[in-house]
């Protein structure tokens, strides 16, 4: 296999995009692939939209995702699973959006003009979205912060990273007192696209 | 370049590899190379080399400067003194640092000195894009520009070698993209240098009238690394039968990879001085030439003046931001890239604000009432210009806040405040003071006191009472440094006591004469405010008569219920308490207390 995979990981500062690109990049290295990722730092990461892409495959070049060619746009929030669904390959990528939203606080009016459609917006476009509450799923598991990790369960489904690198990674990058949590929010992620059988 | 392999892995035939950035790399190739003293000042994107070297590398010896040129001084003392030297800077840091970098390479090293400039096409997390190649040129040193991590770490091992061959500091060019990539690096172990013998010399090192004597040595030196750079290991040469060759340097390299797999490649890694020899031989072979670099057409000036013509760059790819292979893809007409979907709804865009109970929103929220003209500085302060306060009315560079406030003064403006953070008031926000008192200026200075350096997450500084390793260091007296200074009325108000704040700044502006107030409360992205276990704060519906009030605190925790009530978000609520304090009718309380009740 010669393909290098493409993904973007979209959210807002603060809910974890950057840590479950992390947990992906490290899974990929586990399976012994070339692995690049790239993140933007600074003061985009106060509340701002942050992005992070990663690229993994037999031989990597660019850490650099192209518009119109990810095979997957994970996005933790509606409003930024629209600036980012561009990047997906339109033909064969999916966009795996959190149903959830979160209103730009320093935008005057922002509530009155969110998008709150966006989903069914970019499905209309002939995109493939698969939606899923993560951040509910992960309040019923006991920590609505763990919604990245319930994502990355979702996206596990579509590469080809086998399952015991997924646990190895999630073993080895997060804490222990909060590895139960997320191994379980992993689990309900995973499950949840196999229900709707994406 | 050889990676060094780890020993007990030889035993298993597998180099040890670790997925690391750019910057991490810099840092595991410093430590590799036997480095010894290690200075900088934080600043994206470099903050994370000092970063690295304090978590995982303390034997480097690593600090925080006050400032650049003050970590370029410390770090050419170390080098004469003979230690391997690592300084650090984000581009505009060298601007601070340039008096001493003119000066140092006509004495030249002793213990290798390798500085980094992590330049920001862009402009992610800076005030203006520069291509800081100019100043190693200007300089006359030799840059280095790795493409990936791996090279990182291999170039800044190379670059000490490289600095105590030529008797020369060197310069190693990042930008953006490379610093804050991450890639698989082979690493190896750490090599002990001894310390080399530091041999007094008044003509190399002390007295300005023997630079007479040493500028001819800046030109022989240059020369030789002239010749050196036609067959240095550095570069990439990858010929193909294409008729189309490139000619790049940096993280661009890999966007060629990418939209032109059949083009010939020079890949330069050592960008000044340049192989005119190697440059010219390269192009011959190629019907067209395209020069992909990040930045200005700093290789492509050097290649037109050598009479090298058949050659395309930024006439194609621009000078503007980063590059990208969708960006060159574009440029050459290989294929559009896709725009984003805002055909029929709306693309709200999500600008950085304060974080949850950041101490700065009851500063903005009074300068927005005050009416002043604000003159700001460099941090995350800079949002106070945004919506919903839009009560700063410069930025410009580090320190500029102070100066610039007595110029508008002097203009005409009654009431003007400078607004700096501490860590910047250090950097450089001293002498501007000094002399706003010494000339007569009647401004307001407020010194957001938060204990750290916020923007670039959270960096121990020399008010904060802390070092590079967490330990406990001398805190400059900030209080103490204004009246040295001569400004008479200085007081310290807590940031979270919004009315006190609020009257606190409208005294010090009414002040005839200089005035400084420091509103203090540490970033909530300290550790010790992150994981401080603190009940949240709550609403009590019952005794809520949706006023509003609270809303205008503009906090991301206070979100809004279908019924229009204020909903405080428990896991992201600090209990700053100023939501609390504007409530007219005690209906935000703790969440603790509301469970008495």
């Amino acid at each position: 296999m010669n393909k290098v995979y493409s993904l973007m990981f979209a959210g807002v500062g603060g809910q974890g995009s950057l840590l479950i690109a992390e947990l992906t990049s490290i899974t990929a290295v586990h399976a012994g692939y070339d692995v690049k990722q790239t993140e933007v730092h600074g003061v985009s990461q106060r509340g701002g939209s942050v992005e992070t892409h990663v690229r993994f495959g037999p031989k990597v070049y660019s850490p650099v995702v192209t518009p119109g060619e990810a095979d997957a746009v994970i996005a933790l929030e509606k409003l930024e699973a629209l600036r980012f669904a561009h990047f997906v390959n339109p033909e064969t990528g999916v966009i795996f959006v959190n149903e959830y939203e979160i209103i730009p606080g320093s935008v005057a009016g922002a509530a009155d003009i969110y998008p709150y459609e966006s989903i069914a917006y970019l499905r209309g476009k002939g995109l493939n979205v698969i939606a899923l509450p993560a951040s509910r799923i992960a309040r019923d598991l006991g920590d609505g912060r763990m919604a990245n990790v319930v994502m990355i369960g979702a996206l596990s489904t579509r590469l080809p990273l086998p399952e015991a690198s997924w646990q190895k990674a999630l073993r080895t990058r997060l804490p222990s007192r909060y590895l139960e949590g997320n191994l379980r929010a992993f689990a309900a992620g995973w499950q949840a696209v196999q229900k709707e059988g994406g | 370049m050889e990676p060094i392999r780890n020993p007990k892995s030889e035993i298993e035939n597998r180099p040890v590899r670790e997925l690391l950035l750019g910057n991490q790399a810099i840092a595991r190739g410093a430590w590799e190379a036997g480095v010894t003293f290690a200075a900088g000042y934080p600043g994206t994107p470099s903050t994370e080399i000092i970063e690295t070297l304090a978590k995982r590398y303390p034997e480097t010896d690593p600090r925080w400067s006050a400032n650049e040129k003050v970590a370029f001084e410390e770090g050419m003392g170390a080098s004469i003194g003979g230690l391997r030297v690592l300084v650090t800077m984000k581009h505009v840091g060298l601007n601070v640092a340039a008096d001493a970098f003119m000066v140092f390479p006509y004495a030249g090293v002793n213990g290798g000195f390798v500085f980094i400039s992590a330049d920001d096409p862009g402009m992610h997390s800076s005030q203006n894009e520069q291509d800081n190649r100019y100043y190693g040129r200007m300089g006359k040193v030799p840059i280095l520009e790795p493409s990936d991590a791996q090279e990182c770490r291999d170039f800044v091992i190379a670059a000490f070698d490289l600095s105590e061959q030529f008797n020369t500091p060197v310069m190693l060019r990042t930008t953006t993209r490379l610093a804050h990539h991450k890639g698989l690096v082979e690493v190896g172990p750490r090599r002990e240098v001894q310390q080399r013998e530091f041999i007094p010399d008044p003509k190399r090192f002390s007295v300005p009238i023997y630079r007479k004597l040493l500028r001819p040595q800046v030109e022989e030196r240059l020369e030789a690394l002239r010749v050196y750079a036609e067959t240095c290991p550095f570069n990439l040469l990858e010929h193909t039968g294409s008729k189309i060759g490139v000619v790049t340097s940096g993280i661009s390299y890999q966007y060629v990879r990418e939209a032109l797999p059949e083009a010939g490649v020079l890949r330069l890694g050592m960008t000044w001085p340049l192989p005119a020899r190697l440059l010219r031989d390269f192009c011959a072979r190629y019907e067209t030439v395209y020069v992909v670099e990040e930045g200005e057409p700093f290789i492509e000036e050097f290649m037109l003046s050598r009479g090298i013509t058949n050659i395309k760059g930024q006439e194609l790819f621009g000078v503007i931001g980063e590059q990208s292979p969708g960006r060159l893809r574009e440029a050459l007409q290989l294929g559009q890239t896709p725009r984003p979907f805002t055909e029929n709804i709306r693309l709200l865009p999500r600008p950085p604000m304060f974080c949850t109970g950041c101490g700065h929103r009851t500063v903005f929220a009074a300068l927005r009432q005050l009416r002043v003209t604000v003159s700001g500085d460099i941090g995350c302060y800079t949002m106070g210009a945004l919506p919903p306060y839009e009560a700063e009315h410069t930025t410009f560079c580090m320190g500029a806040s102070i100066g610039t406030a007595v110029g508008l003064e002097k203009a005409g403006h009654e009431k003007v405040v400078a607004i700096i953070g501490d860590s910047t008031f250090v950097h450089a926000g001293i002498p501007p003071l000094i002399d706003a008192v010494y000339n007569g200026s009647s401004l307001t200075l407020i010194i957001l006191d938060n204990s750290t350096t916020g923007m670039t997450g959270a960096q121990p500084h020399a008010a904060s009472g802390r070092n590079v390793l967490g330990q406990d260091a001398p805190k400059l007296n900030l209080v103490g440094i204004c009246e040295a200074a001569g400004v008479e009325n200085v007081t310290v108000v807590d940031t979270w006591q919004r009315k006190e704040v609020t009257r606190t700044i409208r005294k010090a502006v009414n002040y005839k004469g200089p005035a400084v107030v420091i509103a203090q409360g540490p970033c909530v992205q300290l550790p010790e405010m992150k994981y401080r276990d603190v009940p949240p704060y709550m609403v009590i519906e019952e005794l809520c008569t949706q006023c509003d009030a609270c809303f205008k605190v503009w906090c991301p925790a206070i979100k809004r219920t279908e019924l229009n009530f204020p909903l405080i978000a428990g896991d992201e609520c600090t209990s700053c308490t100023v939501c609390a304090q504007v409530c007219p009718t005690e209906a935000i309380v703790l969440q603790d207390t509301a469970v008495v009740i």
